[in-house]
């Protein structure tokens, strides 16, 4: 501060530079009086209740019941069931993720299709499931859709492997058998050697200017090892076929309809706003692109895979992004159809243990730590791909 | 310029805000002071002066409960323990006929977040199928008075489906989140070596949508509710048994919170009063007759009316927050414990709850007044 009064002639109150800083710090103070004066309150009001913040609930025994997830009983302590909820939680997220993103993408190109058909669906997908709220579409997919199903007595079986009632829909699902370990590394030569045919077609093409068709060597050398490797470590993946039960069906992969609905739900109405940021991305790209790709005598595909799409990448990661963090965010509203997640479980732990104040900030906190992650692997990617072309 | 200008603005809404924290403060810290030791029970006045300022007594309800309470039709909560609050307004402003939103409020809330609630002072007393616990009395810093329904966790099943709870292994269960069930269920069915997949949702909408639907196998809550469901809902869902079998203790009482010894014993002796009365032969019918003319001493008693013995006048002075005659305007309002439990729950309503435990004692229930003298 002094160096900075000593440098400029003006006085102080009238130097712009002195009182910018001090109004930067006078900012700074005023926040912290705000955040002393909350924590304080909140300590105070702690106080009234005569309570004191605390984690040691978490190693208590959580004494109840979980409806899906990890394997998990009510003797586990307190901790492993928010644990259990955080990984509830996480499987609707990264699923919600993948399916909004590919379903996003395909909407969103076909809002610009030259078809009317296909541009007129595609805009109706996003007007309806961009403009309801998202509490109501996910009560809706489990009330009226997957509630709806059968019941496991009159379950639909599809060939005895598959089933579908509102208990679960169940499908085969591989099971890692012994020897799995062997055949992992037969599936890695096999990788291995698709690369290094790969490589090969390559260098042909670009001396010879035959097609190199790098794809099809790669599967086939892929497929051809992971075939022999399959059959020389003994079945090493066994599909595990369902089995119905008098409540519920044995093995293989099972979606409640709790996780089915919140998952289709948040899936579908992510994948309205992605489409939209897909469309204004591939519109955002400027037309001599496209044009010029026309003119190499470039395919409709051709053009949207190697001119368009690249170039919309790049301005859609972010608010993308912010979608995905949505979808994040918008998996605690499973407790309105009794999905275990994080807040579920939080909530039930709150109630049985109290301590509300310390379990929230730490569902929070959970919160916090997978949106930022999202938000550090995708400022990855917007940095790979903004790098490759020039810098906006 | 316009930079400075902007900052300006956030520095004024900032220094706003400071301003609006302290002064926000500055109260509780005045009452802080003026307590001098600092802890949870320092309260500045007794909750029964600051409801009779305030003019209106706040219950903390349910409205999903049939019965006990709920919403009617007509847009009116009713039940059991919609009775009690009436007789903790008639109690608190000596009111014979207290009139909703005039002396009584009642605020709905959820199973999950009514202790939070009544801790946070939403509400003056909650009546709402509680169950008294340790943890809740300890931790919890609820205070519960007298029981008004002695209740135990059941299941509920459609009928034909299963013979008892034993031949559930491995079903899917409806039950509510945040609440004690949830721990007896895990209880229970371990301790039978049983399996089970708990299906948890929030209120009792939602369990009867999957139920109906045949989400689950069994529906367990508290057997007055169970009961109530399947009086509401069994069209819907075709015939439902109930089993004998219980799962758990569950004696629900009203709760206040710790703290104001005087505001909890008048909603103990309130609730205290209702059943003595039954005991003692007092309704809603007679109280006006017994006031004037009262049969022995403790019914004088009950009605803070002096008795006049052969040789002197007996007259008990309760000493609590309330005016000494406050069960006369309990009984003129809402009658006694057995006229409350016929009125929304007994044999004659939909519901049909025998009193079993909360026969009074001298009939081979639980249900015992203590004295007033």
């Amino acid at each position: 501060m002094s160096a900075v009064a000593r440098s400029v002639r003006p006085p102080l109150w009238r130097n712009v530079r002195a009182l910018r800083i001090a109004g930067q710090v006078v900012f700074v103070v005023a926040l912290l009086l705000v955040g002393r004066e909350m924590f304080l309150n909140l300590e105070y009001g702690l106080a009234q209740r005569a309570r004191d913040l605390s984690l040691d609930f978490f190693g208590t025994r959580a004494g109840f019941g979980i409806s899906e997830g990890i394997t998990y009983s009510p003797n586990d302590t307190t901790r492993f069931a928010y644990i259990v909820g955080v990984m509830n939680t996480l499987r609707v997220a990264v699923f919600g993720v993948m399916l909004a993103s590919v379903v996003g993408l395909i909407m969103g190109v076909a809002r610009l299709s030259s078809n009317w058909l296909v541009r007129r669906i595609a805009q109706a997908y996003v007007d309806f499931f961009r403009n309801t709220p998202i509490l109501i579409q996910i009560i809706f997919w489990w009330a009226a859709v997957f509630l709806a199903l059968p019941t496991i007595t009159e379950a639909i079986s599809i060939g005895g492997v598959a089933f579908i009632s509102n208990r679960a829909v169940a499908i085969p699902w591989p099971r890692i058998q012994e020897g799995a370990g062997v055949w992992g590394l037969f599936l890695l030569g096999g990788v291995l050697l698709g690369i290094v045919l790969a490589r090969w077609r390559t260098r042909v093409n670009e001396a010879t200017g035959k097609p190199h068709y790098r794809v099809l060597w790669f599967l086939a050398a892929f497929l051809v090892v992971g075939a022999v490797g399959f059959v020389i470590s003994g079945d090493p993946v066994m599909m595990d076929v369902p089995e119905p039960g008098r409540f519920g069906f044995f093995g293989g992969f099972q979606l409640t309809p709790e996780f089915g609905a919140l998952l289709v739900a948040l899936a579908i109405y992510t994948s309205a706003f992605i489409a939209e940021i897909v469309r204004g991305s591939i519109q955002a790209v400027e037309k001599g692109q496209k044009e010029a790709a026309e003119a190499l005598g470039l395919t409709r595909v051709q053009q949207l895979r190697f001119v368009i799409l690249p170039q919309a990448l790049r301005i859609a990661i972010p608010p993308v992004n912010s979608q995905y963090l949505n979808l994040t965010k918008n998996t605690s509203l499973a407790i309105a159809i009794g999905y275990p997640d994080l807040m579920s479980v939080s909530t039930t732990i709150i109630n049985q243990r109290g301590h509300e104040t310390e379990m929230l900030l730490v569902a929070m906190a959970t919160f916090l730590i997978m949106t930022l992650t999202i938000s550090f692997v995708m400022n990855l990617l917007n940095r790979a791909v903004t790098t490759k072309g020039q810098r906006r | 310029m316009r930079r400075r200008m902007s900052s300006v603005v956030v520095l004024a809404a900032v220094l706003g805000l400071v301003a609006a924290a302290c002064t926000r403060e500055q109260p509780q810290g005045q009452g802080g002071g003026g307590g001098g030791g600092g802890g949870a029970e320092q309260q500045q006045a007794s909750v029964v002066q600051e409801i009779q300022d305030r003019g209106i007594l706040r219950c903390g309800v349910n409205e999903t409960v049939p019965g006990f309470g709920f919403e009617t039709a007509e847009g009116q909560i009713e039940g059991f323990d919609i009775d009690f609050c009436i007789a903790f307004a008639a109690a608190v402003f000596g009111e014979p006929s207290p009139q909703l939103g005039t002396h009584y409020e009642l605020i709905p809330v959820d199973a999950e977040q009514r202790l939070a609630e009544l801790q946070a002072g939403t509400y003056d007393v909650l009546v709402r199928n509680t169950t008294w616990t340790s943890s809740r009395d300890g931790a919890e810093r609820i205070n519960f008075a007298h029981v008004n329904f002695y209740d135990a966790q059941g299941m509920m099943v459609r009928e034909g489906e299963f013979a008892s709870i034993d031949e559930m292994d491995g079903a899917r269960i409806c039950v509510t989140a945040g609440t004690t069930t949830e721990l007896n269920l895990a209880d229970y069915f371990q301790a039978q070596g049983l399996d089970f997949t708990p299906v948890v949702l929030e209120d009792n909408d939602q369990i009867l949508q999957a139920f109906t639907a045949g989400r689950c196998d069994g529906w367990t809550s508290d057997l007055s509710q169970l009961a109530g469901l399947r009086a509401q809902f069994e069209q819907e869902t075709g015939p439902l048994t109930i089993f004998e079998d219980v799962m758990s203790k569950e004696p629900l009482a009203p709760a206040v919170l710790d703290g104001d010894q005087e505001w909890f014993d008048v909603v103990n002796w309130v609730t205290n009063g209702i059943i003595l009365a039954e005991e003692l032969g007092v309704t809603s019918e007679n109280v006006e007759q017994q006031v004037n003319n009262p049969d022995n001493p403790q019914i004088a008693a009950l009605l803070g009316v002096p008795f006049e013995a052969e040789t002197e006048t007996i007259s008990v002075d309760h000493g609590l927050a309330v005016e000494n005659d406050f069960m006369q305007h309990v009984l003129a309002a809402v009658g006694n414990y057995g006229e409350i439990f016929d009125r929304h729950i007994g044999p004659d309503t939909d519901l049909g709850l025998e009193r079993g435990l909360n026969a009074l004692w001298i009939d081979g229930g639980i249900q015992y007044g203590m004295p007033f003298r």
